[in-house]
């Protein structure tokens, strides 16, 4: 493809140029503001691993963030895919209504995070009204709230992975494993959730993901309220931004901090579970 | 038999997890057409002769946010920043398949790479830089989004041009095709469910993005997350009344376009997981 490769500036410059000035730029100074004090970019000076330092030291709103993050995170990925699994199931028995069932449970996950957000504060805040309290009187029902918000937006996208996933499956190695007498639940757990893992793995880190980078609903819901404590880490990373002068190079650190473990994380789920992947 | 009780039990909860699932939206859309005050008090009342004010909620609505002004933006937005990352990325990804060097495997590397970085990485550099550039603008953005997501597409496009026939394009090349002419009459066509798939992905982040546009546009232009965020303000009190109509206008275009490309959405959305 010789005469392709003189074509090079047609085919590749647009994204190219878009990716540098999106991505890889802001990417790279990001990396380098880390390390430095600054207010306007142009500024900056070198700091070396202060602000990493600091954010353990002075500020203690990371760690809490972190902390809330990683519980509601561990949570929602049980119960989104537990749920979404379950539905699956039965929404692959050809039951009456199955397409309609469908077309409901993934509604939710079209409307924006900000949307969702208002929706359920009004819910919640609807129920705890009769007892005289509201969604930011503890920080227990804003992470419960959070909890249901995104357990409600993100059923219906892993139900549709998972039901591609066991429709994948043929017949007759579940019919085998019938002759061979196994009952419904050792079906469900040798054969079933074995050939499901591709699925699985992508719902792992679709769901881990998300979860770690709520942000939308989060401001929405809650904004951290009462006194930051449902804050989680995207929000703590905004707010030091912009919420607090003299921060930026904290902000920065914290949030290469965040893209470290997003990264750790989600790569050694995908290293994890990819290889109780099988054949069928 | 045992399989009719079953499936006759497994349809009663289905159909009740169905109404658990709707219940949110419908009590939103019953508020909106509430007095504001009844509407935290009695969230879960249908309105009474009393309490209920029509379409006002929906008039104040439109006044205090420039709704449709914000629905024009989004719009604009979505769709011609989902052209250009269809566009654009299905050619970048026959490029990077068809012609193997060291830059185009680093490009794809670094593209692949950019998916797993989460925004707030580069959220403040980013709006500086497109603020720099004089990027901070409905075009602007444009290309901003087609920078963010030319990861995830160029990633798509790539897996599919693999199970290309190369022998087709041998062929329109024999036939006197310039590159351009064999991509555009020949494997842009072949790629179409890909295309179809990175669309309506794309449609959905960049239609319910918040944040990015915020920090980008947010000053001069609003889109409809940053209109409805707009209306809880930044001190006092919320009117519930049109944050409930604004959450419903909001809503409408999402499922009519729901109704409408169901197939293709639900489709997408497997063949993405697949191949992310």
């Amino acid at each position: 493809m010789k005469s392709l490769k003189r074509y090079s500036v047609v085919f590749v410059m647009p994204t190219l140029i878009a990716f540098i000035i999106a991505f890889a730029v802001p990417f790279v100074l990001g990396l380098f503001l880390s390390f430095t004090e600054f207010r306007t970019v142009s500024d900056a000076q070198f700091v070396g691993f202060s602000n990493y330092i600091r954010i353990f030291t002075q500020d203690k709103t990371f760690l809490n963030s972190l902390w809330f993050t990683v519980k509601f995170a561990v949570i929602s990925v049980v119960t989104i895919n537990l749920f979404a699994f379950v539905l699956a199931i039965m929404l692959t028995r050809d039951v009456f209504g199955t397409r309609l069932f469908r077309t409901v449970f993934f509604m939710p996950n079209l409307i924006g995070g900000i949307v969702l957000g208002y929706i359920w504060q009004l819910i919640i805040n609807g129920v705890l009204f009769n007892f005289g309290y509201s969604i930011t009187t503890n920080a227990s029902y804003g992470f419960w709230g959070l909890v249901i918000l995104m357990n409600w937006q993100m059923i219906g996208y892993m139900m549709i992975i998972y039901i591609a996933g066991l429709s994948n499956i043929p017949t007759d190695i579940i019919e085998a494993s019938k002759v061979d007498g196994a009952g419904w639940f050792t079906t469900l757990f040798r054969v079933t959730i074995p050939s499901c893992m591709p699925s699985i793995t992508i719902c792992l880190f679709l769901t881990i993901t998300n979860s770690f980078k709520l942000f939308d609903q989060n401001l929405a819901l809650t904004a951290g309220a009462p006194g930051g404590r449902t804050r989680m880490v995207a929000l703590d990373i905004y707010e030091t931004f912009y919420g607090r002068i003299g921060f930026e190079g904290i902000g920065q650190a914290k949030s290469v901090i965040f893209f470290l473990l997003v990264a750790v994380i989600s790569l050694t789920q995908l290293i994890l579970t990819r290889r109780k992947e099988v054949e069928i | 038999m045992a399989k009719r009780i079953y499936d006759t039990l497994i349809f009663i909860v289905l159909l009740f997890l169905s109404l658990v699932f709707i219940a949110p939206v419908l009590i939103v859309v019953i508020n909106s057409f509430k007095l504001k005050f009844s509407i935290a008090t009695e969230p879960f009342l249908l309105p009474t002769a009393q309490t209920f004010i029509g379409f006002s909620n929906y008039a104040e609505g439109l006044r205090t946010t420039d709704f449709l002004s914000a629905f024009g933006w989004s719009l604009f937005i979505t769709v011609f920043s989902v052209l250009a990352i269809v566009l654009f990325t299905s050619m970048t990804a026959w490029y990077i398949v068809r012609v193997k060097t060291v830059f185009t495997t680093l490009l794809y590397y670094s593209l692949v790479f950019s998916m797993i970085v989460p925004f707030q990485m580069v959220m403040f550099t980013m709006s500086k830089t497109a603020n720099v550039l004089g990027l901070d603008n409905p075009l602007g953005i444009i290309l901003i989004y087609l920078g963010f997501g030319a990861g995830l597409a160029t990633f798509m496009f790539t897996g599919f041009v693999k199970s290309v026939p190369l022998g087709i394009e041998e062929a329109a090349t024999i036939d006197g095709c310039t590159p351009l002419g064999t991509f555009f009459k020949i494997v842009f066509p072949i790629l179409k469910p890909t295309t179809i798939t990175v669309a309506i992905l794309n449609a959905m982040w960049i239609w319910n993005d918040y944040l990015l546009p915020y920090l980008v546009i947010g000053n001069d232009y609003k889109t409809i997350p940053i209109a409805i965020q707009y209306l809880k303000g930044g001190y006092g009190s919320v009117d519930m009344g049109a944050m409930m109509a604004m959450l419903v206008l909001s809503i409408i275009p999402v499922v009519v376009f729901y109704l409408f490309c169901q197939k293709y959405i639900i489709k997408g959305v497997a063949a993405g997981a697949v191949k992310g």
